[in-house]
């Protein structure tokens, strides 16, 4: 079968597939499509026949788990996304001044990406980190006790 | 012995994700026991304990296992869900993260009481890391002969996976995180049948919370009675209290069932920051009913805060300062269950968008008198009538907002504008102790 995974990433699949019984290999569905965007970033329409049939179901099926579970992104974002969290306890130490902190700096809205493909801001709920209020995920990181000052510090950072 | 400073924040603070450390502190001895008895000796003994779910339902534990059909052909499954995801709660990553063996040795102990030979641990998707802390805690039980084809050196053999889930709170609800797991979008069942008769690979299944779990191997080492003795009546030992929001001390607390509201706001979170009073309390993650300041003496078990018409839920407590819009407060929350409701069941998936533009509208400042009572009658349309609590989840916190907090809400209606701070009439609680 051709590919665009790497031997390492098939390899890592294979291993996955024996987690689950022979005839529930599509258990292994959303372990597969975690590997696949840890290597690629998003998962590309392309792969989609190819997932289905490592599992064995109709592409369809794998189609509807990838706009069901808002963890996978369907396109590419920046190198680095910002996940930052609205629900209450971050709302209530003020995740809409980090927010808006970081998209005047970045010159985006939530939602946008920066034209040079470097920056993605978006809105998540509950990151279960409430206690680190505000809050955000760069990435698979998270970063706790936000201010406008640690936004700073962090962009300078990644410059 | 009544243990010091809690059960589990001692191993926390041991750093036992590390084998070494977790054997230090006597780690693993509990498994040993629990291999060398009967499964029903060890359903017994957790019974006893009074260890009821930690996860929300508040379920007894020894009870849901012993529901495990006896003489079923079918394989049967463990799964632990560490899906984590009512706003509010943070407190299995502490545990995922720190505790890390004590939950695998209570894996261990009750996969032998319902002979399970798998167990799969759903951790939500954004744990990234915590995923990571508990693979490498696995890999190190496997190396040193805890886990796999040996079970510390017995005929036991157990296989233990992490599988993560890709962010959709629904998926912690048992049913959903099953779907989740065979593949599939996250949609709850209907129940009955119930995992213990029919769950994973429609196979009999038992799903925990991470800190049920991890309770386990402390009732074998000490005994359920001991457990039992910790707690109040119907609960046994301690529990871990989430608070977030406006405290001088967010944080997790370890505390024996039954600590009062406001010990732990006050004694162990340090109180209100900013000097600022207290204006409302959310006692058991967001889709409990708001409490009021003149109600935080209430204890927090499961059967105080039904009570007085809120649930303890996963113990997740947000506090709320004098300066705060409930009404913003609401639409926050309303907003969250309808971005998370599957969609599935037409009073949920209409309802909740429903709740989120009416109180968008209000806060607008083109709310209308009758917007209150709007509130009120969407949400009765939702509690009750769908397939699974999430419906409810969404319909509470309007319940509790709207009975309690009422003129805020009618004066938002009215005026068109925030009021917030004139509604907090009460005195500040004194503190314990003063
Ligand atoms: C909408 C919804 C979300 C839930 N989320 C979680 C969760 O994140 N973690 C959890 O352990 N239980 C959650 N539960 C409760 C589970 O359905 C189940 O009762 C629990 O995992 C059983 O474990 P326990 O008996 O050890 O508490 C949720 C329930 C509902 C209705
Ligand atoms: S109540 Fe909501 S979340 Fe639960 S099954 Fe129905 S639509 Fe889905
Ligand atoms: S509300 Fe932001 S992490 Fe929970």
């Amino acid at each position: 079968m051709s590919s665009k995974l790497s031997q390492a990433a098939r390899d890592r699949i294979a291993e996955l597939l024996t987690h689950y019984p022979l005839e529930h290999q599509r258990a292994a569905l959303l372990p597969i499509l975690h590997v696949v965007q840890e290597e690629i970033g998003y998962i590309p329409a392309e792969l989609e026949e190819e997932i289905a049939a490592l599992v064995g179901v109709p592409v369809v099926k794998v189609k509807e788990v990838l706009s069901f579970y808002t963890w996978f992104r369907q396109r590419p974002v920046g190198k680095y996304h910002f996940q930052v969290c609205r629900t209450l306890s971050c709302s209530l130490r003020g995740h809409r001044e980090i927010l808006a902190h970081l998209e005047n700096k970045l010159g985006i809205k939530a939602g946008e990406t920066t034209p040079d493909g470097r920056y993605t801001i978006t809105t998540v709920e509950c990151l279960a980190s409430c206690e680190t209020a505000p809050m955000m995920q760069l990435n698979e990181k998270y970063i706790d006790h936000l201010t406008p000052e640690k936004i700073d510090q962090i962009l300078a950072e990644l410059k | 012995m009544t243990p010091n400073g809690g059960i589990l924040t001692p191993l926390i603070k041991q750093n036992c994700q590390i084998l070494r450390n977790y054997l230090a502190a006597g780690g693993y001895a509990a498994a040993r026991k629990a291999l060398a008895m009967a499964p029903e000796e060890i359903i017994t003994e957790v019974t006893k304990s009074n260890l009821r779910g930690l996860g929300g339902a508040g379920f007894p534990t020894g009870r849901k296992w012993s529901f495990i059909p006896k003489n079923s052909p079918k394989p049967k499954y463990l799964v632990i869900n560490a899906d984590e995801s009512e706003p509010g709660t943070f407190k299995d990553r502490y545990i995922i993260v720190h505790a890390t063996h004590a939950l695998l040795e209570g894996i261990i102990i009750a996969a032998r009481a319902i002979d399970a030979h798998t167990a799969y641990i759903y951790i939500r998707g954004e744990y990234v890391e915590p995923a990571r802390v508990l693979q490498a805690a696995i890999a190190e039980a496997y190396q040193n002969g805890i886990l796999g084809r040996k079970v510390l050196g017995t005929d036991y053999e157990l296989n233990v996976y992490v599988h993560r889930g890709a962010g959709a709170y629904i998926c912690g609800e048992e049913t959903a995180l099953l779907e989740s797991l065979e593949g599939k979008k996250g949609w709850p069942r209907m129940k009955p049948p119930f995992p213990a008769i029919e769950g994973l690979f429609r196979c009999p299944t038992i799903v925990n919370n991470v800190e049920t779990i991890s309770y386990v191997p402390a009732i074998l080492a000490n005994g359920g009675e001991w457990f039992a003795k910790l707690g109040s009546e119907r609960n046994g030992g301690y529990r871990f209290y989430s608070v977030s929001g406006h405290v001088n001390k967010p944080g997790v607390y370890e505390l024996p069932h039954g600590t009062t509201l406001r010990e732990i706001l006050y004694t162990h979170a340090g109180g209100i920051r900013n000097g600022k009073r207290l204006k409302a309390v959310i006692p058991g993650g967001s889709s409990s009913p708001v409490l009021r300041p003149e109600e935080i003496d209430v204890k927090m078990d499961v059967d105080s805060l039904a009570a007085i018409g809120s649930m303890i839920g996963s113990a997740g407590v947000i506090a709320i300062d004098e300066d705060t819009c409930l009404l913003e407060v609401l639409e926050v929350t309303s907003r969250f269950y309808h971005h998370e409701s599957c969609g599935q069941c037409t009073p949920c998936r209409e309802g909740t968008g429903w709740l989120e533009k009416v109180l968008a509208r209000m806060r607008r400042g083109e709310g209308n008198r009758q917007d209150p009572d709007r509130l009120w009658d969407i949400a009765t349309g939702i509690m009750g009538n769908t397939i699974c609590p999430l419906g409810d989840a969404a319909a509470m916190p309007v319940f509790g907002f709207v009975k309690k907090f009422r003129e805020e809400f009618e004066a938002h209606a009215q005026y068109g504008k925030c009021h917030s701070g004139a509604f907090t009439s009460w005195q500040p609680p004194a503190r314990p102790g003063a």
